[in-house]
């Protein structure tokens, strides 16, 4: 297992890929995710998070197995 | 109540009277009042014409965060039922983007959950609009105010 990481829309373009993969280390969050896979890109301003599905704060924990995504506010409807 | 994305256009009216077809079977006379709210592609955007438009969304999160707040508003008001449905994929102006139908009791229930509706969908769920102008495709960087 590990943990699956999706990009969307404009930062998808931006970073060049629509996801990666990450080995579950102890103590990961959502901020901890990014700042492993882009160490040297600061998250940009407004971008959201998703945990499994659902949107998660920076802080949040994430575990093996867990999918995260990254995208820019939305814009439906 | 029924959530639905559509890859290909669909007419907002036909399905409107299809679903109703199948709300009268059940709740014949219940309702006093359907709010109904239709949005479409516009040709022009911020000063631009815009000749086309890609809605990307993110599959299982897009339709999860639509069941949420469909639930929140039967939560919130007594709703008789609710239709969403909202495009994906390559759209031309004029296409319809989004339907949303309330039906309850009476008028001020059905405006007030169809308005909650499409501001939360539009505010929280994950799609994504690419507008193919003149000086070529763009990300739509934020929703226009309600």
């Amino acid at each position: 297992m590990s943990i699956e990481i999706k990009y969307f829309a404009s930062l998808r373009d931006r970073l060049g890929r629509a996801g990666d993969r990450l080995e579950a280390i102890d103590g990961l969050t959502v901020a901890g995710v990014w700042a492993t896979l882009w160490p040297d890109a600061p998250l940009p301003p407004n971008t959201l998070a998703a945990v499994n599905l659902d949107y998660a704060g920076l802080e949040q924990p994430v575990a093996d197995g867990d999918e995260v995504a990254f995208f820019p506010p939305v814009t439906g409807g | 109540m029924n959530i639905e994305l559509r890859t290909a256009p669909f007419e907002p009216l036909a399905e409107l009277a299809r679903y109703q077809a199948g709300l009268d079977n059940h709740q014949r006379g219940q309702y006093g009042a359907a709010a109904i709210f239709i949005g479409t592609m516009r040709d022009a955007n911020d000063g631009e014409w815009v000749r086309g438009m890609t809605l990307e969304h993110y599959p299982g999160m897009t339709e999860r965060q639509l069941q949420r707040i469909v639930e929140s508003a039967f939560q919130q008001w007594p709703l008789l039922d609710a239709l969403v449905m909202h495009r994906v994929g390559a759209l031309q102006p004029n296409d319809p983007i989004v339907l949303i139908a309330v039906w309850a009791e009476r008028r001020a229930t059905a405006f007030a959950a169809c308005r909650f509706l499409i501001e939360e969908l539009k505010s929280t769920a994950p799609f994504w609009k690419r507008e193919d102008t003149a000086a070529g495709p763009h990300w739509v960087e934020h929703n226009t105010p309600g």
